[in-house]
């Protein structure tokens, strides 16, 4: 089209500038991200196929990928109900302490993983200030699943609140008035107005805090305690290099990899989706000429 | 229905934004809140709405048809309300958004899926967008939009209609088509409205009777001709279209300023008449008038500084010795008669004006 190529004229910058921007972004993002992916498939698959099934088919393995998924599969939900709630009590309601408890939901994000996880084992480890209780209980929580389980929530926490905040706070609370107003109970606002409107943000927080749950290394690794029955994959991973099992930690990371991918072209296609529907609400319509 | 507002207040922090307010609507009219932003007229609207809670007092009361409702959530107050930005449901279709408020009743009292079909056809039309029920919010013009806001409220068959700027945010041209539009379908429908605005143009024209409020407090109640031809107050003179302010003082019964005398036949009205007070003169731009010469009415002398013969009107702007500025609107005959010039000294006189002081009325 004419019009495109003349203001592509009067607004690029120089074709040299272009060159050299465009082939730094695609040299950095090759070397240090596409080159190791790569190396990550290409290492798994070295001695071949059938190792790489060999060492899947190992019950250390699947325990860790049992973990892994179990360790996401309630921290997540958990999250999505719990970053509902306080985005949806940040941005419709005032109260006192708004502003610390926004801070609080960064916590995660500020503080280093490996500290939270010593956080939790002086909780509810054994010396730890419930410890005592908990072992007259006879409950384990540190070294065991339920402390893979809190450490994994605690990191993954702000992830919803922190997609869903800016996004609740921009669409105000006029429809739930509207639907308030038209009789709607309380609930029936929820599920008709408010869940509807967030619902693609609301995926995406949960497909980036799924990604960061499967992927968490640092909390995990320090309630997990280095006993095998408590593995993950990126432990075991771990595990299997420092015993100089190559390929094996290769096969791991290589499941890791592909996990995190299929999270990748998830939260893609979400993008995209997002991003025509905007296109839609923005698009100018015939009916604008017609009052 | 009627309504009734009594002594309500409301705080928010430290800020007053309605002082003890007490107003009536009767069964059937459409009532204008009309003031500026910060007078109170929209709180006061979310207030009967129930979508804003009134502060705590003993005397302070609302009445839907004689029934208290302060106490009544919004949802059970059965009233129509119509957001500025009309607050669409984004996500549904024009004709899932009117047919909302029938959808979430209860059970029991749920329309079948073919009379909320029949409804919500019935209402496209009311609204003259027949066809476009499949339409999203954001395939519609500012003015469809309202009109689907409109059509929704209705749906639930309101009791009273509450509309917050309803065209606030439409151009000027749309604006006048549903100005009109809306009055007609108040004369069709007769649901008691009370329409919230700003623009006095929109609530002279539309409503029955004008609420004029300033600073948390109504000033006035009465039709658009009362409030227009006997203003009760300066604000009340000042808000509703231009107008010319002199500063003089009252002699005797009359208002004096530098040779301009007005109001003789108040004389001896009031018990204050010998009084000698300073006041300010509010004279309209079409009440005043333009001599070339004196012909023994009190007149000032003014300089023409700008003419603006487009409109129905010829606007004048003159300038008076002291610098002040004097605004006259001229029919466009007596005008043309003149045969005014920019840069001429010219002699203006008041055919009628009106003096405010605390408690004094000319």
């Amino acid at each position: 089209m004419a019009t495109t190529a003349k203001s592509r004229r009067a607004t690029n910058d120089p074709l040299w500038l272009r060159i050299l921007l465009i082939g730094l972004s695609i040299g950095f993002v090759s070397v240090l991200l596409v080159l190791p992916l790569v190396v990550v498939f290409a290492e798994a698959f070295r001695a071949g196929v059938g190792t790489y099934f060999a060492s899947l088919n190992n019950p250390a393995a699947w325990r860790a990928i049992r973990l892994t998924l179990l360790a996401a599969g309630i921290s997540v939900p958990l999250n999505l109900v719990f970053g509902v709630a306080a985005s949806w009590a940040i941005a419709k309601f005032d109260f006192p302490g708004k502003s610390f408890l926004i801070t609080l939901i960064d916590l995660p994000f500020a503080v280093s993983p490996v500290i939270s996880g010593l956080i939790y084992v002086l909780l509810f480890g054994l010396q730890g200030y419930f410890g005592k209780l908990l072992a007259a209980y006879n409950i384990e929580i540190i070294f065991a699943v339920p402390g893979i389980v809190l450490a994994t929530v605690f990191v993954t926490f702000p992830f919803v609140a922190r997609e869903l905040i800016p996004l609740m706070q921009e669409q105000g609370d006029e429809e739930e008035q509207a639907a308030l107003s038209l009789g709607a109970s309380g609930l029936q606002t929820f599920w008709r107005v408010t869940l509807p409107n967030i619902k693609w943000g609301l995926l995406y927080g949960v497909i980036l805090c799924n990604a960061r749950a499967m992927g968490e290394f640092g909390a995990v690794s320090v309630v997990a305690g280095h006993r095998g029955s408590t593995n993950t994959i990126p432990l075991y991973v771990e595990v299997l290099y420092n015993g100089w099992n190559a390929p094996a930690a290769f096969t791991m990371a290589s499941i890791l990899a592909l996990l995190g991918l299929v999270t990748l072209a998830a939260k893609t296609y979400l993008e995209w989706k997002v991003n025509q529907q905007l296109h839609d609400t923005l698009e100018p319509t015939t009916a604008e000429a017609t009052v | 229905m009627s309504i009734i507002v009594e002594h309500v207040s409301k705080t928010f922090g430290n800020y007053r934004a309605l002082d003890d307010v007490s107003l009536t609507v009767n069964d059937g009219e459409l009532v204008a809140l009309l003031g500026p932003s910060g007078s109170g007229k929209t709180t006061l609207l979310r207030i009967i709405a129930g979508l804003e809670i009134p502060d705590e007092a003993e005397n302070s009361a609302i009445y839907f048809h004689g029934e208290d409702v302060a106490r009544r959530q919004v949802g059970k107050r059965q009233v129509g309300f119509v957001f500025q930005h009309y607050a669409l449901f984004k996500h549904l279709s024009v004709f899932e958004n009117i047919a909302f408020g029938l959808r979430v009743r209860p059970r029991h009292l749920r329309p079948t899926n073919q009379q909320i079909h029949d409804k919500v056809t019935e209402l496209l039309r009311l609204i003259q967008l027949e066809g476009l029920g499949r339409r999203y919010p954001s395939q519609l013009s500012g003015g469809q939009r309202q009109r689907v806001a409109l059509a929704r409220a209705l749906a639930i068959e309101p009791k009273v209609l509450l509309l917050d700027e309803p065209f606030g945010a439409l151009d000027a041209k749309v604006r006048q088509g549903l100005r009109n539009w809306l009055r007609r379908l108040h004369d069709e429908l007769h649901v008691t409205s009370i329409l919230v605005t700003h623009d006095q143009e929109e609530a002279l024209e539309v409503a029955d009777r004008v609420v004029v409020m300033n600073q948390a407090k109504i000033e006035q109640v009465g039709t658009p001709a009362e409030v227009f031809h006997h203003p009760a107050s300066e604000f009340v003179i000042d808000f509703l279209g231009n107008v010319n302010v002199f500063h003089g003082r009252i002699e005797q019964g009359k208002a004096v300023l530098s040779g301009l005398a007005v109001g003789d036949r108040a004389a001896g009205k009031s018990a204050a008449a010998s009084e000698i007070r300073q006041s300010h003169l509010y004279v309209r731009p079409h009440e005043l008038e333009i001599e070339r010469h004196l012909n023994g009415s009190p007149a000032i002398p003014a300089l023409v500084s700008r003419i603006n013969p487009a409109g129905a009107f010829a606007k004048i702007a003159l300038t008076t010795n002291e610098g002040g500025d004097i605004q006259v609107d001229l029919p466009l005959e007596r005008y043309e008669q003149l045969g005014l010039r920019q840069g001429e000294t010219v002699f203006v006189s008041a055919k009628k004006a009106r003096v405010f002081t605390p408690d004094y009325v000319i």
